[in-house]
């Protein structure tokens, strides 16, 4: 513990040497985050700085070894930092499908020469990752998908569609299924990585109804893919045909994700946030104290949840309880900001709301009981792996 | 501290869940004294039990004979008491009357504890005045008469008061009846003349008592802490009480919903398990999330509660609205599930909706809570 209290003077001495002022504030828009790759471009020199500033410590992947970019921190040290580092409000130095998607099916399944290199690029914000999961036919129901990589000996030849790949439109690389064996359901599919600079790869954004595109269609015509980048690095991730297995690995990954950041900003009371601009209606007043309730419980249960995680705890079915209790939440809590808001928050096109801020995520929101398995699907995992009710 | 039981409290729920599983079950307790129209409501043998196991002074400093444990611990023994339905004084007693008395004078604390901690005796607790639960109004009147005080006015709802050898009596010493200050506790003995109880069996066949004070005469020493100076003590009191009934209302949401899960997986209609359709699938998955979450903020008022933490009083609150929620559910829908079997006397679904509805209302309801959330929160 002295140890720990000892680590948390010298992480709180370096935050104050290289935390600019301009990074403690809260995240605002796309453009406070950083996401790296080679197009990548910063908003302003203290983004620049900050980002360097924690590449070079290793602090953009604090948990991940130090031979692959990261700061080798012990779960307890790599708590210590993010509680320093939400103590000042830091923003995150840089955000990726790499750190949070890749990255954990590497460790887990990744050759060493894989870990080297791509590792190595993500943890230094290199290379910009998207991930290619669903199909216009395959959405909850991911194993249908039929992209197809045809086996040429040295390479595949790879034909076919994914949809929702979050900016994809500005990723460098790819992540993506695709069907090797047509035989065979489960074990048919391979975990791919390649250049999206390619030759037969295009993207196209997705208008949503909050008006953004973070999605897009993404088609693959005749894309070449090599089998190996060189001597230990395999263009896929654990066996070929085996692909499913790391898929379902980082779903249960992405599950817990959302599920941490489903409700959204907890710390505060959503009544007293929203009763600052006026006096609430006592039906809403009513509706957001019960809101309250639930939130401020349901961070109990994510922090129980880590807690149980840290020490091996807990059903290993419980992210998707969460991923349930979080997203669902976090709806119910952007349609009472939008209620409070009244005719303010409907504006779309105004400067008052920032070219509608609340109704664009409001919308955003309905997106996350959907994403990363729908609240449906959860229902159905829970049933079965945890209550373990008969199946259908 | 990291949200679940540390080794020594996990073994205190092996052994309270083993102990009151068997002793404490439904057939054996709960429905032996109701049908015996038992005016007690609860047996005296279990709670002599309680104390031989210690759980009758779990929350007592060791030097009052007591285990020297927090709300966590008696929050263990609480959940047990919920998921088997067990009628026991244990909540009144071992929780809200111990709280009180922890705050009393060497003298108080030896007149009342040991028989306590022995499970001899049972002890009530008299807050509430009218149908709510409105702890911030007090008009029952304590005025001082010689060296001690003359008590007068009604209580209601006081739990297992007419079964209990002493009653803890918030009542006004000095203002008007909503101020804060001006509030003093007293240890109410059971033979004091001028009190009489209209005892009445409740919808859960617990027993609770009207209580009306005619001028009761007093000593100065039945005072609990400082004459005027016993909201803090109260609202000790009522914390406490509160995270424990959410602790009980946990252990009944619980017992509702593996009761009603066993029978998605028992009875079959159409051919098939009933359990398995998405319909009933869907509906006790979202049940068990909700009260998955309730039992986590549970642990974590309780928590907060034995680090003397700020933050205690709205998490109490948040804990005892969240379990009233999920705890609601759990026996709404068990009812439901079991269909036309839920709706007996015979099946014990409808004896977890009927403690349920008694616990919701105890020291407030979810409304109350609710609305105590907001009043904290600044709104």
């Amino acid at each position: 513990m002295a140890d720990l209290e000892q680590f948390r003077t010298e992480i709180r001495g370096w935050l104050e040497a290289n935390c600019p002022p301009e990074m403690r504030q809260p995240v605002e828009d796309e453009g406070d985050v950083y996401w790296g790759g080679r197009n990548a471009k910063f908003k302003n020199d203290a983004q620049k700085a900050w980002f360097e500033a924690c590449r070079d410590k290793g602090y953009t992947v604090p948990m991940w070894p130090k031979a692959y970019g990261g700061a080798g921190l012990s779960p307890a040290e790599a708590k210590v930092l993010r509680e320093e580092m939400a103590r000042i409000n830091a923003r995150p130095p840089l955000s990726s499908f790499g750190i949070w998607m890749l990255g954990p099916a590497l460790l887990h399944f990744g050759t060493e020469g894989q870990k080297q290199r791509f590792l190595n690029e993500i943890a230094r914000g290199e290379i910009r990752w998207c991930q290619g999961y669903s199909e216009p036919g395959s959405g909850s129901d991911l194993v249908s998908m039929q992209t197809f990589g045809e086996d040429k000996g040295d390479h595949w030849i790879v034909n076919g569609q994914k949809i929702w790949t979050s900016y994809a439109d500005e990723a460098d690389w790819i992540f993506c299924l695709v069907r090797t064996d047509k035989e065979n359901k489960y074990q048919g599919i391979t975990f791919m990585l390649f250049d999206m600079a390619g030759d037969g790869v295009s993207t196209k954004p997705i208008k949503l109804i909050s008006g953004n595109s973070p999605f897009c269609e993404t088609f693959m015509d005749d894309v070449k893919v090599p089998k190996s980048y060189g001597e230990d690095i395999p263009a896929y991730v654990g066996e070929i045909n085996r692909g499913w297995d790391v898929a379902k690995y980082l779903l249960g990954h992405e599950r817990e994700m959302i599920s941490a950041t489903g409700g959204g900003d907890r710390a505060s009371s959503l009544g007293a946030v929203t009763s600052r601009k006026g006096t609430l209606d006592p039906v809403l007043r009513a509706e957001m104290a019960l809101f309250d309730v639930d939130a401020l419980s349901f961070t109990a249960m994510s922090e129980k949840f880590l807690d149980e995680v840290k020490v091996g705890k807990g059903h290993p079915a419980q992210p998707n309880m969460l991923k349930y209790a979080g997203t669902e939440l976090n709806k119910r809590r952007h349609e009472l900001l939008m209620a409070a808001g009244g005719s303010q928050a409907l504006e779309w096109e105004s400067d008052e709301t920032e070219n509608g801020k609340p109704a664009r995520s409001w919308l955003r929101t309905k997106a996350n009981s959907i994403e990363g398995g729908t609240s449906e699907v959860m229902l159905n995992v829970i049933a079965k792996r945890i209550l373990e009710l008969p199946g259908a | 501290m990291p949200l679940y039981y540390d080794d020594d409290q996990a073994m205190l729920a092996d052994s309270a869940s083993d102990f009151i599983r068997e002793e404490g079950a439904i057939a054996k307790q709960l429905r032996h004294w109701r049908d015996r129209d038992c005016k007690d409501g609860f047996g005296h043998g279990l709670w002599e039990q309680f104390g031989e196991m210690g759980f009758t002074g779990i929350l007592l400093p060791e030097e009052d004979g007591g285990l020297g444990m927090g709300q966590v611990e008696a929050n263990i023994v609480l959940e047990e008491i919920g998921a088997n339905l067990t009628p026991s004084p244990f909540l009144s007693s071992s929780v809200l009357a111990a709280t009180a008395l922890k705050h009393g004078s060497n003298d108080t604390r030896g007149r009342w504890l040991p028989d306590l901690v022995a499970g001899k005796n049972v002890y009530a607790v008299a807050i509430d005045e009218g149908r709510k639960h409105r702890p911030e109004t007090i008009a029952c009147k304590a005025e001082k008469s010689g060296n001690g005080f003359k008590l007068s006015g009604k209580k209601d709802f006081v739990v297992y008061g007419a079964s209990a050898e002493m009653i803890v009596v918030a009542a006004r010493t000095s203002g008007s009846d909503s101020d804060a200050d001006g509030i003093t506790l007293f240890a109410v003995p059971q033979d004091a003349s001028g009190m009489s109880h209209d005892s009445v069996r409740l919808v859960d066949s617990s027993m609770a008592s009207h209580i009306t004070f005619d001028g009761v005469e007093l000593d100065g020493d039945a005072a609990i802490g400082e004459v005027d100076g016993g909201r803090d003590i109260l609202n000790a009191v009522l914390r406490a009480g509160r995270v424990g009934a959410a602790a009980e209302g946990v252990g009944v949401a619980r017992g509702a919903m593996d009761m009603t899960v066993d029978y998605l997986k028992q009875r079959k209609q159409f051919g098939q398990l009933i359990g398995s359709f998405q319909a009933l699938q869907h509906r006790a998955a979202h049940l068990y999330s909700e009260v998955e979450i309730a039992r986590a903020v549970t642990i974590k008022a309780a928590q907060l509660l034995d680090a003397g933490s700020e933050k205690a009083d709205l998490m109490a609150s948040v804990a005892k609205a969240k379990v009233a929620k999920a705890a609601g559910l759990a026996v709404k829908e068990g009812v439901q599930m079991h269909g036309g079997i839920g709706m007996t006397d015979e099946y014990d679904i409808g004896l977890y909706m009927k403690r349920d509805r008694a616990l919701q209302e105890f020291l407030g309801d979810m409304y109350y809570h609710a609305g105590r959330v907001a009043d904290l929160s600044g709104y």
